[in-house]
């Protein structure tokens, strides 16, 4: 069962859904495609979204749910705010790849293509980004970690967590501050 | 039968070329710097967009004009980010590894001050007095580029310099002469589809053309799937329309009226590349009705494969792009028949369709002179693991592998000794030593058991276990296999589970047996490539390291101290420092404890055997030391708090 969260995102989804299923004809051709769009805007399929796919393609939703599992591009619940991607390539396998996966996995108390509770961090597997030379290498959001080592994996999730409190502080600084002004006001 | 309009096409390609080429001539008539950075995915990963904003700043503040031209990869994954600065007044210089800090260094010493900075450079681009060519280097003059040949020189996004340097004349050539003739010069060539199986491209396309019909498909497989092979991504990231007038020279000679580059949705850079190429060949009436002015037409769309290996199989293909679970098919009908939409469909690959202007270009004589006789061409590796200058090679077929892999990618690096070489990726094989002298192409590969396949090559030395890379291997492909046959789908995953009891110590006497036959099952009872190839790595790591299984089976021993479950690290008392703490820090499980001597010791239950110590521990004591099998560490106790 999904969180009550995430149900509720999803039944807010439904009206995008059908306005993006418009753009498409009803050929089963176009079924690869429209999971595609779905999972750019949304991140992830979700299972009512599969539901409606099937209902526009006039298609049974067990046929929809059987080619997105086929395929590994699909995801099916929520990634995480940081997305932490650890290419396990040949190149990245050969130098330890698994054993910065296994760093990651225990410091966020996650396995790969999970999600965090408080969905701050997901952590995924990907075959090769294609930069063997720096082998072994982790993508986290949008930068790549190249020569990654066991002892690196702390500082970026170090990184991630003082930069959250860091905002955190600057919002209840500046909540302080609206409240004093009202007060005085 | 000849095709109307060819002589109004000559003019029209004439004029093209010229504008690109006037174009071109203005750029570097203004005689300011021209820098070139390499900003294909391999580039950006490694810093390229960094380096790019520290030149555009650097140069901002200094008050320089200059132009930056984004190019494509040149294949030198070592050496990336890759810059090369034409700098008027001297050679055009290629400057490795630039980071932001050597970018800005660069603006002020060269650009400014006239200074090449010869510490950074590579080499210079073409014969000069002042710096060594980069031709001089075995990296460069060894290989043999014909494919990827404009990959890294010319920008993949501005159609412009495709043309000036010749582009799409290969298919002017084409339609001047007959469609049989095209598929005759094909044939001439002695082209093998360089998708791994090696089918002769002509007599498919000679299939195709015969099969009849008013509609036809030229389909180009860009569903690379192998775990460390990325030439195809290259190729569509670096010069897409080489390509595209590839396929338009296919879709002339076998008659067909619509084309579909399948790419991996995983390649982002190259998908919004190829699309715009397309674009750009609409644009200029290279692609769509009436290419040229002539009577040929040709639309090309492009799909975003979902990411499964299966679908490199051509049926599987086919049942993806119709909405369904990419499964093969059985054959006959072949596609050339029968494929997508039930039409004749010829499915070709990136390096087989790049390779088909060349041939038109230069003609089949010339093609048919590189390479060897059964293999004609050239071929793409991507030699990664332990090499010294990884990336993508391009050599004539034939070459052997010690050319390939000691003196053009620089050997083993850190003086260890080489090991194996695994060639085709998860469904080909691992050769020993004994075959670095084996020339490589389709036939040799396949006898020694290893198979050209996507031309990955890993590279390993005395550190890599044999067993391990096989189960990573088997890993994949068992992840990978569709399902269809019994034999792939389950008879890989237990292949997988006598890999993994042997890494964790607890293979069993009959399992190397059970390996071997279970494998010719496999190959046996498979209806595609994948299942047939996919116990290609354990037969061959069977056949010419039986020695490594027998360690792992009968002593529990990993002799390349890799298998985790069969090693352990521990400290030498005798060379460990006393109150020294450098490891301490460094172990993520608080697994290293101060012993009463006042070293440090490993806890053998809390260690996860990552080996950051080994780094840790300070070279003029080298006290972490490995063992296995992991009963040999001693076993020290961890005194009881006070």
């Amino acid at each position: 069962m999904s969180h009550p969260s995430i149900v509720s995102e999803e039944e807010e989804s439904r009206e995008e859904i059908i306005g993006l299923l418009q753009g498409f004809s009803k050929g089963r051709e176009n079924l690869i495609p429209i999971l595609q769009t779905i999972q750019k805007r949304h991140s992830y399929v979700s299972g009512l979204a599969m539901k409606l796919v099937a209902e526009h393609l006039e298609i049974s939703s067990s046929e929809v749910y059987g080619v997105a599992t086929f395929y590994n591009q699909f995801r099916f619940h929520p990634p995480g705010r940081h997305q932490i991607r650890i290419c396990l390539g040949t190149a990245c396998h050969v130098v330890g790849g698994d054993i910065i996966l296994e760093n990651f996995e225990r410091k966020l108390g996650i396995r790969e293509g999970q999600t965090t509770p408080d969905r701050e961090f997901s952590i995924e597997r990907v075959a090769c980004v294609g930069c063997c030379a720096l082998a072994p290498v982790a993508i986290v959001d949008e930068a790549t970690h190249g020569h990654m080592a066991p002892s690196r994996v702390e500082g970026i999730i170090l990184g991630f967590q003082i930069e959250k409190e860091r905002l955190e502080r600057e919002k209840q600084a500046e909540n302080s501050e609206e409240k004093e002004l009202g007060e005085n006001l | 039968m000849k095709l109307a309009g060819v002589d109004e096409a000559i003019v029209r390609h004439r004029q093209l070329v010229d504008r690109a080429r006037r174009r071109r001539a203005e750029m570097e008539h203004r005689e300011l710097p021209r820098i070139e950075i390499g900003m294909a995915t391999c580039g950006l990963a490694a810093g390229a967009g960094a380096t790019k904003e520290a030149f555009e700043e650097a140069c901002a503040v200094n008050g320089l004009h200059f132009s930056i031209n984004p190019v494509g990869c040149l294949g030198h994954c070592y050496a990336e980010p890759l810059v090369v600065i034409h700098n008027p007044g001297f050679p055009p210089i290629c400057y490795h590894n630039v980071t932001p800090g050597k970018a800005k260094a660069l603006v002020k010493a060269f650009l400014q001050e006239g200074d090449p900075l010869y510490e950074f450079v590579l080499g210079a681009m073409e014969e000069n007095d002042l710096i060594p060519a980069v031709t001089d280097f075995p990296r460069f003059h060894l290989e043999k580029r014909v494919v990827m040949e404009r990959c890294g020189v010319i920008n993949p996004e501005a159609i412009d310099e495709y043309l000036a340097g010749g582009g799409y004349s290969g298919l002017l050539k084409a339609i001047q002469v007959s469609p049989d003739a095209v598929i005759e010069e094909i044939i001439q060539s002695g082209l093998r589809g360089r998708g791994g199986a090696g089918f002769p491209t002509g007599r498919k396309w000679r299939l195709a053309r015969d099969a009849g019909g008013s509609h036809k498909f030229i389909i180009c497989n860009a569903d690379e799937g192998d775990p460390g092979a990325y030439m195809d991504r290259t190729l569509l990231e670096s010069n897409p329309h080489q390509l595209l007038e590839g396929m338009v020279i296919a879709a002339y000679a076998i008659g067909a009226d619509r084309g579909i580059v399948y790419v991996r949705a995983e390649y982002p850079l190259a998908v919004e590349r190829m699309r715009t190429a397309i674009r750009q060949a609409v644009e200029y009436g290279l692609l769509g009705k009436g290419i040229l002015g002539t009577d040929l037409d040709f639309e090309c769309t492009l799909f975003e494969g979902s990411g499964a290996f299966v679908c490199g199989e051509e049926t599987a293909l086919i049942e993806s792009l119709e909405g369904k679970r990419g499964m093969p098919r059985h054959r006959p009908p072949y596609p050339v028949q029968k494929g997508f939409r039930s039409l004749p469909t010829v499915i070709n690959n990136v390096k087989t369709l790049s390779s088909i202007p060349h041939i038109l270009k230069h003609g089949a004589r010339w093609y048919s002179g590189i390479g060897s006789p059964a293999s004609p061409g050239t071929a793409i590796f991507s030699v990664v693991g332990k090499v010294v200058h990884p990336g993508l090679v391009e050599i004539a077929m034939g070459t052997t592998l010690r050319t390939l892999i000691f003196d053009i990618c620089g050997g083993v690096p850190n003086h260890r000794r080489f090991k194996a070489v695994q060639i085709g990726g998860p469904s080909g094989g691992c050769l020993p030593e004994s075959f670095l002298d084996t020339p490589i192409d389709f036939d040799s590969l396949t006898k020694a058991g290893a198979m050209m396949g996507s031309g990955g090559i890993v590279v390993m030395d005395e550190d890599d276990c044999i067993v391990d890379v096989t189960r990573y291997f088997l890993d994949f492909t068992q992840k990978e296999s569709c399902g269809k046959c019994t034999f792939c789908r389950i008879g890989t995953l237990h292949l997988l589970n006598g890999l993994h009891r042997m890494t964790r110590g607890e293979g069993r006497d009959t399992d190397m047996e059970m390996l071997r036959t279970l494998s010719e099952e496999i190959k046996e009872g498979s209806l595609c490539g994948l299942g047939k190839t996919a116990p290609n790595p354990v037969l061959t790591t069977l056949k010419y390291f039986p020695e490594e299984y027998e360690a792992h089976v009968a002593e529990k021993r990993c002799p390349s101290m890799r298998c985790r479950a069969l090693t352990a690290f521990y400290i030498d008392l005798d060379l460990c420092a006393r109150g020294c703490d450098a490891c301490v820090g460094s172990c993520p499980v608080e697994a290293i404890f101060t012993t009463v001597s006042r070293k440090k010791a490993i806890d053998q239950a809390k260690c996860v055997k990552c080996g950051e110590c080994v780094s840790a521990c300070p070279p003029e004591y080298n006290a972490v030391l490995k063992v296995s099998p992991p009963q040999l560490a001693p076993v020290v106790e961890r005194p009881k708090e006070e």
